[in-house]
């Protein structure tokens, strides 16, 4: 076997295009087309296009709507009452997730699968039915409802019942965004923090905790983006009183049986902003493109 | 033009391949032949572009510019199903929900074979790679060098024209490294299949291959069998790349490289007086207790590294270059810490330092005294 | 002279103290858990077997009761059917394709979650009812999509599109595209490799997923509502009906409807659960 000089010897001219290169490559191009086609046409149709529709609807009246809608009985406080019980749910859960989220990944207990599959029951139950499963519960004839009632609490057509709705519901949300964040931690690093001598809450303090900070402040936006629009699980515990347990969601709602879409648009664009931001940020944190590979 | 040139039905040909990645030029006009039964070996450090000329081989990748030809035809537009090539992977790539024998078989029933046939093909393979009693297992289930044997039975089932392997030890630990290694040299014996091994492993390099094309930043840099790598290297990378060589700076006088007092042949291509660097192997450098013929180099044994059988002598020469020389024990007669010994170095090959790319040269460690 | 720092033994001292703590979180974080959720569980199971079977099966028996689980069965139906075969082909896309809008495709996916309910029914009262941006072509052709099915079912299909995909595209990732390349170099055409190769590795997270819709789905409620116009019989779905019970003071009526909703809900927790168990599995081949 000599060594081949021959090749170095042959003439490099450029290839002409054209020929067998087109057709495959065409087909390869209407593969990818074809597939991204139906992918882009998919989200464009059923997501951009309703959106851009509420989007423009929203503004078209412009603020003068928007005023409108902020004018109608008991908006103002539903708005402030929506924002305030997503912010505080949003925490809360944050809190309490990641604490679930933690024993769930680092310790092993017995109960460990059960723990699990519960935090996924809200998930799978429909919201409406969490709305009358609470209602079991505190309703005013209900076995801890009249219990608590007697002592002056009021959970049913209370704001407390709606926080309770919604922190039912956003708990799996904050859990499973923080889980795989801490699924992937490197151990190594704490225990090396360990050898050092540091103890185990300032380990957790300095080293996982700013490692986790992008997984808990995704899940608290995503609670609170989901908080802020929750309407089935919210409708039969708040009784829906207007200054009251009126929320944002169940406001729009009215709007539209009243066949006032400008409202509804506006005070939907305003909601709908909020959260088109909390998402994008979302993505930015814990994004389906971090795990990119080249 | 070209076409009158062509050299009828080599397995694979290669010709002026680039391929850019946006900005970046992963492979640069590479060309070479890979003859029939043989192995060639594509050898170079980590990206130096040899995993994607295989997989633009393999159809895997699209080359910029270039052509590709196997057995006289030209390929460089085909599929990749359409090329017929057996693929090895580093990760083994099997198929993770299927068995052993599934695996070994699905070549052939994607190309719908009777299933009697494909249950004795995949016998014969089986047979082939020792792993017969392996029919039902999972991949999970095997270590990496029996997941690797299947995978490489799995690409030889459907009888490929060429065998392309993508550093296909590189997953594994030193001991089973070494056991395949000598295992892919059989079976290629047995079946003489034309094949094309992607390594950064200079070992695995000059033991398998018939070939070896050495790869550096996306170019070519020299091609030819395994001792003319290793002694007649082309490109100071190559000498400074394959096997360890000892580095030493001077200027060229007379067709040889002198430093201090000293010099070394092997300079007669270069022009006179220009910076060169000479690249002597440590068993080109020998060692006497005497000066033997006048001419020999002075120097100093600084440290003696024993390994087994040969032992590695760090020297420091009067202008305080160091040189490493590598000898039996036995030979050892008389070296000792300390001790002045003459240096005969026998082979030379040298170059003008400006073509000297940095990363060739051995980095010198600190030495402890 | 070398330095080594000498490693301080870490406080064993600790150990016992250590247990009480982890037993401890865990302690709280089941309470939690117990109070939030198991709770109102046993709670409704007493609200709906107040009145005690005969009622149950008188209630079950409703035309409008069967007619109403007709329906959510319908709706879940097409719209699973629908998430999960474009859902696949949005998640491929996004994995394995490059071209410069990915990204906001990724976050058009993430849309929907975000999205409070009422507001997807808005979305289709804008485009589909009086002056809305398609109304006229579609009255032109004498198709009705607002309160009727077909809106109910485009609205229960946006809402759930998120769920597969986003179950699909992280294992997507993970996996690579090297069994697809050896499927390829082995002569498989591309869509053999997408079913006896992709397919069969992405299976459990795509069963994850296609639970998670139908899960979704039957729970639907905010959107419907809107877009439904709630025409007992005929645009009622499950859930709407309990939400006329309650209006209605029917509140036993209610319960024992939305505990079916409950036990159909844990059933398909258990198959989500099953599910996620295998796919956690094929992750640590």
């Amino acid at each position: 076997m000599s060594a081949q000089t021959l090749e170095r010897s042959l003439p490099s001219a450029p290839l002409p295009q054209g020929g067998p290169k087109a057709s495959v490559t065409i087909r390869a191009a209407l593969a990818r087309w074809g597939l991204r086609g139906t992918a882009l046409l998919y989200l464009g149709l059923l997501i951009a296009l309703p959106a851009t529709a509420v989007v423009l609807r929203g503004f078209s009246g412009g603020l003068g709507a928007l005023r409108e809608a902020f004018n109608a009985p008991g908006a103002k406080q539903a708005i402030i009452l929506t924002l305030v019980l997503a912010a505080i749910t949003a925490f809360v859960n944050v809190v309490f997730g990641t604490l679930i989220a933690y024993v769930l990944v680092r310790y092993r207990f017995p109960a460990r699968r059960l723990l699990s599959t519960i935090v996924d029951i809200p998930f799978a139950v429909p919201t409406l039915v969490t709305g009358v499963m609470l209602r079991a519960l505190y309703g005013p004839n209900a076995p801890i409802g009249g219990f608590l009632q007697r002592h002056g609490i009021h959970v049913i057509f209370a704001p407390a019942g709606i926080l309770l709705a919604l922190l039912f519901v956003t708990l799996p949300l904050v859990v499973r965004t923080v889980q795989p964040v801490l699924l992937e931690l490197d151990e190594t690093e704490e225990e090396a923090a360990r050898v050092l001598g540091a103890t185990r809450w300032m380990t957790f303090r300095k080293v996982v905790l700013p490692k986790l900070r992008a997984g808990i402040v995704a899940g608290g936006l995503l609670a609170f983006a989901r908080a802020l629009g929750e309407f089935g699980a919210v409708v039969i515990v708040s009784g829906n009183i207007i200054g009251k347990t009126l929320t944002a969601p169940y406001l729009i709602f009215q709007f539209a049986s009243q066949a006032k879409p400008e409202e509804a648009a506006a005070v939907a664009t305003l909601l709908f902003a909020i959260s088109f931001v909390l998402v994008l940020v979302t993505e930015r944190l814990v994004g389906l493109r971090r795990k990119e590979s080249a | 033009m070209t076409d009158n040139l062509q050299i009828p039905g080599t397995p694979i040909r290669v010709e002026d391949l680039w391929k850019r990645f946006g900005d970046f030029e992963a492979v640069k006009d590479v060309s070479f032949t890979v003859e029939a039964g043989s192995i060639t070996a594509l050898l170079g450090p980590s990206g130096s572009g040899k995993s994607t000329v295989l997989r633009m081989i393999a159809g895997l990748e699209e080359p910029t510019s270039g052509r590709i030809w196997m057995e006289g035809e030209e390929h460089t537009f085909k599929t990749v199903q359409e090329r017929r090539v057996g693929f090895v992977f580093q990760h083994y790539a099997l198929f993770r929900h299927m068995n052993v024998a599934q695996n070994v078989a699905f070549g052939l029933s994607v190309r719908k074979l009777p299933r009697a046939e494909q249950r004795s093909r995949v016998q014969e393979l089986l047979e082939l790679v020792q792993l017969t009693g392996f029919r039902d297992r999972y991949p999970d289930q095997l270590s990496g060098g029996q997941r690797q044997r299947v995978a490489l039975a799995r690409a030889l089932a459907p009888r490929p024209k060429v065998l392309l392997l993508d550093e296909p030890f590189g997953a594994l630990d030193a001991r089973v490294r070494q056991e395949l290694r000598r295992w892919l040299d059989d079976l290629h014996r047995e079946l003489g299949v034309t094949s094309l091994l992607v390594t950064h492993d200079q070992d695995e390099a000059l033991e398998l291959a018939n070939q070896v094309v050495v790869m550096h930043e996306g170019r070519v840099e020299q091609a030819g069998p395994p001792d003319e790598i290793y002694n007649a290297p082309a490109t100071p990378f190559v000498a400074g790349f394959v096997g360890t060589a000892n580095v030493l700076h001077g200027h060229v006088r007379d067709g040889h490289v002198q430093f201090g007092e000293h010099r070394v042949s092997g300079a007669s291509h270069l022009a006179e007086g220009v910076e060169a660097r000479a690249f002597v192997r440590p068993h080109d450098v020998r060692l006497s207790t005497v000066d033997r013929n006048g001419g020999s180099v002075r120097a100093t044994v600084e440290r003696i590294v024993t390994l087994g059988w040969l032992s590695r002598v760090h020297l420091r020469l009067p202008d305080e270059q160091v040189l490493t020389a590598e000898l039996p024990n036995d030979e050892l007669g008389g070296v000792e810490l300390g001790s002045t010994v003459w240096v005969d170095l026998r082979r030379a090959t040298a170059f003008e330092t400006s073509e000297v790319p940095p990363t060739s040269e051995p980095e010198e460690t600190p030495s402890v005294r | 002279m070398s330095s080594t720092i000498a490693p301080r033994t870490p406080r064993l001292a600790g150990s016992a103290r250590r247990r009480l703590v982890h037993g401890g979180f865990t302690a709280i974080a089941l309470v939690y858990v117990g109070a939030l959720v198991i709770a109102p569980l046993v709670g409704i199971a007493f609200a709906a077997f107040k009145g005690g079977w005969s009622v149950i099966v008188d209630t079950l028996r409703q035309p409008d009761v069967l007619h109403a689980y007709y329906l959510t069965g319908v709706i879940t139906l097409i719209t699973v059917i629908v998430t999960t075969v474009f859902g696949v082909i949005v998640a491929l896309v996004i994995t394995r394709d490059r071209f410069p809008g990915r990204a906001l495709m990724s976050a058009l996916v993430d849309l929907p979650i975000a999205v409070s309910p009422v507001i997807v029914g808005l979305m289709a009262v804008l485009l589909f009812g009086t002056g809305g941006w398609f109304e006229p072509w579609f009255s032109a052709h004498g198709i009705r999509i607002l309160f009727a099915v077909p809106s109910m079912v485009l609205v229960t299909i946006f809402i759930c599109i998120p769920f597969v995909i986003r179950e699909v595209v992280p294992v997507l990732h993970e996996l690579g595209v090297s069994e697809e390349e050896a499927a390829r170099t082995l002569g498989a055409s591309s869509l053999q490799t997408f079913f006896r190769v992709t397919l069969k590795n992405i299976r459990w997270a795509l069963a994850y997923g296609i639970a998670l819709s139908t899960a979704r789905a039957i729970g639907e409620i905010g959107a419907v509502l809107i877009v439904s116009g709630s025409i007992t019989g005929q645009t009622e779905t499950s859930t709407l009906y309990i939400l006329r019970a309650f209006d209605q003071f029917q509140d036993t009526q209610g319960y024992i409807v939305a505990i079916t909703l409950a036990l159909a809900s844990i059933v398909l927790l258990v198959a989500i659960e099953a599910f996620k168990r295998r796919q956690e599995k094929v992750r640590e081949t």
